[in-house]
């Protein structure tokens, strides 16, 4: 038996977790000096972090993306009596994903060093440096085992699981409250919590009942066995039950994901949370929604999702002009970024739906890009308003006057969050637009106009808060620290280098986007090209 | 003898000389469990009345534990000698069914009867004149508030009757999901029943409220044990025999008897329907199903609380496993007749449980209802009517056993002057004083809500999954709606615990002894075990779903 690298990619971050919570807690000082002992602890997590990165970069290397469709494969009865199997494997789509989320954690926990700080000198008797820390590896722990399971029993577990820690993580750690009332943050951020937690355990066990559905059908959980099934014409599924069953799955995908009109629950989440973790929901936790549709909606149920299809591509439509509208109109610097998200959400689905291979390789990339650049433009934000302790883009201006790098690397952030040619964004935002093109001319047309949208957005955004005269508050703002800059400038270099050159990311994720249009039995629309030549 | 021998002799007996009563036959190994029990329990009584005061706490708590202990010694060895599959049989001239279910569930209710027995026996938490007290009244007979009751609280009392009652209760209990003719179900309800109204009233803080939830549970238990009685009463006359197989057979229609006593009223469906529903209803009342759910939050909320964990697991494990059986053994000919009843209450309990859950402001009035729509759960698998149907429930049960008696043990930690305080406002940021206590809460309400990686998952993903087979998919689409509801509630006592500021008067987590710790301890790790490996357990529930009839 090989080592199951895909068990110890996600053991690791959950070995982490453990550790880092049993750190043994902080002696806070009574001298104002700040806290000390609680520095292991992040020193623990991040070592953890970056180990486990070297870990998915061996499953990137070791995956022939040519090769057989699930590679790296684990398999270990578990629960026969429900007949789950402990089933691990991953696809093209798979490993690209566990890679962005090997990537950012690190960074994330770098973004995020000093978050807890401010509540280790509280007179309460918690840990909330290494609660903190490693409620952020048990978060990466789960969503890398979601993207690793091809069991659905096991996917579920894991998909419900980790809303539990990003619970906390929400609910527990918000901003540092300058200014504003603290007991109102308070509540304002459990709030968020619980909203985060009752709409996607509402999806969740939904789900659940579409899981028990599919089980009482094809009788197991096995993707492979099910395609398996399918292919020898053995799996029986009446058209009425499999439209049921899809329901049921991309109800709480599209809660996850998050779709209008389920998407209320995000802004508020990644408004109340500190900016590493509203990172951690948008850039990480729910790419587990869409690359779920891709794999378990669009795989299971090929016939169902075609039936979809014309709805799902109006309400991605609605996402991406709905979400960028509503971020034209925000005062709020972190409510603005997630409703970019929610467009740009828009985007992914669209481009998975569109049923092409461009168009689910533009989204499966958008996946990917939308991860580096939310987090790049997050954490700047992050820092910003970790200097000024306001989230409202009013309170600031003329920021690059005073702290031009912070300025420069927002700027960048935001250039990438709106596409702009030579970062990586572009390629997949075009990659889905062609690839809806190609088959729907109108919708394709219909979302061009969030790209118009987002320049506004983001570009409005920077010229309020980084031009204009300098803002007396701001006026004393550091610029950034080694620690922020070790953070951001990975990310720009990254942005940029798959800007210039996809051609790695495209040929890990080509075949899969392959596998799965095959699953619909979709092929690209050619003559409809050549017709419009 | 078999069984239609013993019917006949009851039915027709009055022209035949009485010499030919044969002698009973009585198989003392296969009855071992229950006679451990009741034994042990008549001994409690007797140290009651002649050991000294000070050594029968002592006394009790060890007798308890090592009957209770011995009782699952003699279930296990009955298992493993084959009695739950291969040999399974009926004991005591047919009054006794010693098959897989009846084992398995008398297992889970003596396991939870020792844990009880702990909670009952746990001392370090109370205080009354300097001395250390458990949660029961110091002398029941006296007036709350009275001088009498001051001096017997003075003088050091204690009640420590409260063993040998849990005793008898555990012996009804083990015996009623075991009953395999009518007349002995209700004589366990009965035996079960009349220690748990009695213990109900023995709270040592807020007697007068422990007493009016004593009142309220006998009244409303003896109407659901006469409508019982009523109903054994009609299916006699409808089959001329309490005897489950016998009541089969003419359900069947296999067995008819040209008895010249019974020629009106045997097989006349109307006697069979009505007292059917009447039984039914006395069962779904000790099971807490709407709308037979009205004692529920009052009694939970007035019975001392190691008395609510006890009688919230035990007793809901018992009635479970004699619905099942009624159901299984006595009624699947007549499915269609009470499926669409069923599904009625099952669909109630799980709504009215989840939704009025939420609108709850006292912890224990919380779990009450919670416990309400996790009947309606069970229900569900209730009434998939197949093999999975039943080792599915038989499942939910034991980790819903283990859960409920851990929540409650965390319930009687949290304190301040008053006693226990169960009022959910007073425990806000009882995460930031005392996080273990709150984590390990949290970890049984996340077993509740049906959180995956707890046992609470891995039995209702049993109950509604056997539910969908059975042909109750809308059912299981309800369940899971009515469990969205329920994790609101649920999530919300978490929030409570975490993520409020603690009340500057807020209740203090008191440390317990080993007693209620390892009790924590157990369910605890219970919880996950079978949440993450639940295999094994599943395994023999699934051996342990076959009925003897």
């Amino acid at each position: 038996m090989s080592f199951p690298l895909l068990t110890a990619t996600a053991a690791l971050p959950a070995i982490g977790a453990i550790v880092t919570a049993a750190v043994p807690a902080a002696r806070s000082r009574s001298d104002g000096d700040g806290p000390r002992g609680s520095g292991t602890a992040k020193v623990v997590a991040l070592l953890f972090s970056v180990a486990t990165f070297v870990l998915a970069m061996t499953v990137l290397v070791r995956f022939e993306p040519g090769g057989a469709r699930y590679q790296l494969t684990e398999s270990y009865d578990w629960i026969p009596a429900f007949g789950v199997r402990y089933e691990l494997g991953v696809d093209g789509i798979g490993v690209a994903l566990i890679a962005l989320t090997a990537l950012l954690i690190p960074f994330v926990i770098l973004a995020g060093w000093r978050d807890a700080d401010h509540l280790e000198n509280s007179s309460r008797r918690w840990r909330p440096t290494q609660g903190f820390f490693a409620l952020i590896l048990m978060v990466e722990a789960m969503v890398i085992l979601s993207f690793e399971a091809t069991d659905v029993f096991l996917f579920y577990l894991f998909f419900e699981a980790m809303l539990i820690p990003m619970y906390f993580l929400i609910g527990g750690f918000g901003d540092r409250a300058s200014g504003t009332d603290e007991a109102q943050a308070a509540t304002q951020r459990s709030y968020a919590a619980v909203k985060f937690l009752l709409y996607n355990l509402a999806g969740g066990l939904i789900m659940l009942a579409a899981v028990i559905g599919l089980y009482s059908v094809a009788g197991t959980f096995s993707l492979s066995e099910i395609a398996q099934a399918r292919a020898d014409g053995t799996l029986e599924m009446a058209a009425s039950t499999e439209k049921w069953l899809f329901l049921g799955f991309f109800f709480a995908f599209a809660i996850k994901a998050p779709l209008w009109p389920l998407h209320t629950w995000l802004p508020n989440a990644m408004g109340e949370a500190t900016a590493p973790v509203a990172v951690l929901i948008t850039a990480v936790v729910d790419k587990v929604g869409t690359f779920a549709m891709l794999r378990f909606c669009l795989g299971l149920f090929p016939e169902a999702s075609k039936w979809a299809t014309p709805v799902v591509l109006v309400l991605a439509l609605v996402s991406i002009i709905y979400g960028a509208l509503l971020a034209v109109g925000q005062r709020d610097i972190k409510r603005l970024v997630a409703y970019a998200s929610i467009s740009h959400f828009g985007f992914i689905i669209l481009g998975i739906f569109a049923m092409t291979s461009q168009g689910q390789s533009g989204a499966t990339l958008y996946m990917v890009n939308h991860g580096l650049s939310t987090a790049a433009l997050m954490l700047v934000a992050g820092f910003l308003i970790s200097r000024r302790g306001s989230r409202l883009i009013a309170d600031y201006g003329g920021v690059q006057k005073v702290a031009p790098v912070l300025a420069g690397t927002f700027l960048v952030g935001s250039l990438a969050t709106l596409s702009l040619p030579g970062l990586a964004p572009f390629v997949s935002e075009f990659l889905v637009l062609v690839g809806t093109f190609t088959r729907y001319p109108v919708i394709g047309i219909i979302a061009t106009v969030g790209i118009v949208l987002g320049a506004l957005y983001t570009l409005v955004l920077y010229q309020r808060t980084m031009t204009g005269p300098v803002k007396p508050s701001v006026a004393k703002m550091p610029d950034l620290k080694v620690r922020e800059l070790a953070v951001i400038g990975p990310l720009i270099a990254l942005l940029l280098f798959l800007g210039v050159y996809p051609k790695p990311l495209t040929e890990l994720v080509d075949p899969a986007v392959g596998h799965t249009l095959s699953d619909v039995q979709q092929k690209d629309p050619k003559p409809d090209v050549e017709a419009a030549k | 003898m078999n069984a239609n021998a013993v019917h006949t002799l009851w039915t027709s007996a009055a022209a035949d000389p009485i010499s030919k009563i044969p002698s009973p036959t009585i198989e003392y190994a296969q009855l071992a469990p229950v006679m451990i029990v009741i034994g042990a329990a008549v001994i409690g009584i007797v140290v009651e009345a002649f050991a000294p005061r000070r050594a029968r706490y002592h006394i009790q708590l060890w007798l308890t534990v090592v009957a209770l202990g011995a009782a699952f010694a003699s279930v296990v060895a009955l298992a493993v000698g084959g009695y739950a599959t291969t040999k399974q049989t009926s004991v005591a001239m047919g009054a006794l069914a010693v098959d897989g279910p009846a084992l398995f569930l008398q297992g889970v209710i003596l396991l939870s009867g020792v844990l009880a027995a702990f909670t009952f026996a746990e001392r370090r938490l109370d205080r009354a004149h300097g001395k250390r007290v458990d949660s029961f009244v110091a002398q029941a007979g006296a007036v709350p508030g009275s001088e009498a009751e001051q001096a017997a609280v003075k003088a050091g009392f204690a009640t420590t009757e409260v063993f040998p009652l849990m005793l008898f209760a555990v012996g009804g209990m083990i015996v009623f999901p075991a009953a395999n003719d009518l007349l002995t179900l209700f004589i366990a309800l009965e035996v079960f029943s009349l220690p748990l109204y009695l213990m109900c009233a023995l709270a040592r803080r807020r007697r007068l409220m422990s007493q009016e939830s004593a009142v309220k549970y006998f009244l409303l238990g003896a109407f659901s044990s006469a409508f019982l009685l009523f109903g054994i009463a009609l299916l006699y006359g409808y089959s001329g025999s309490v005897s489950y197989a016998v009541i089969a057979d003419v359900v069947d229609g296999t067995l008819i008897s040209n008895d010249p006593v019974l020629a009106q009223t045997m097989g006349n469906d109307a006697l069979l329907l009505i007292g059917m529903a009447l039984v039914l209803m006395g069962l779904l009342f000790k099971v807490g199903a709407v709308p037979f759910h009205m004692w529920t939050p009052d009694v939970y909320q007035g019975a001392p609380t190691p008395v609510t964990g006890f009688m919230a697991a035990a007793t809901k494990v018992a009635a479970f496993g004699a619905l099942l059986r009624l159901l299984y053994v006595v009624l699947p000919g007549m499915r269609w007749d009470w499926r669409p009843v069923m599904w009625g209450v099952a669909i109630a309990t799980m709504v009215v449980g989840a939704i009025v859950a939420v609108t709850q402001t006292d912890v224990k009035r919380l779990l009450a209802y919670s416990s309400v729509a996790h009947a309606g759960f069970i229900l569900a698998g209730v009434i998939a009517a197949t093999p999975a149907g039943v080792s599915s429930v038989l499942f939910y049960l034991a980790a819903y056993s283990f859960v409920t008696i851990g929540a409650f043990a965390v319930v009687t930690l949290v304190r301040d002057a008053g006693g226990e305080a169960t009022h959910l406002s007073k425990w806000a940021g009882l995460g930031r004083r005392s996080p273990l206590v709150a984590a390990v809460f949290a970890v049984f309400l996340l077993a509740f809500a049906g959180i995956p990686l707890t046992s609470g998952f891995s039995g209702k993903f049993a109950v509604f999954s056997a539910a969908a087979e059975g042909g109750a998919g809308a059912l299981v689409i309800i369940g899971v709606l009515s469990s969205a509801v329920a994790a609101f509630f649920y999530v919300r006592v978490i929030v409570l615990m975490f993520f409020s500021e603690p009340r500057a008067d807020g209740p203090t987590v008191t440390v317990p002894s080993p007693l209620t710790m390892s009790v924590i301890g157990v369910g605890v790790v219970v919880t996950v075990v079978l949440g993450v490996a639940p295999q094994y357990f599943l395994d023999l529930a699934g051996q342990a779903s076959v009925f003897v009839r």
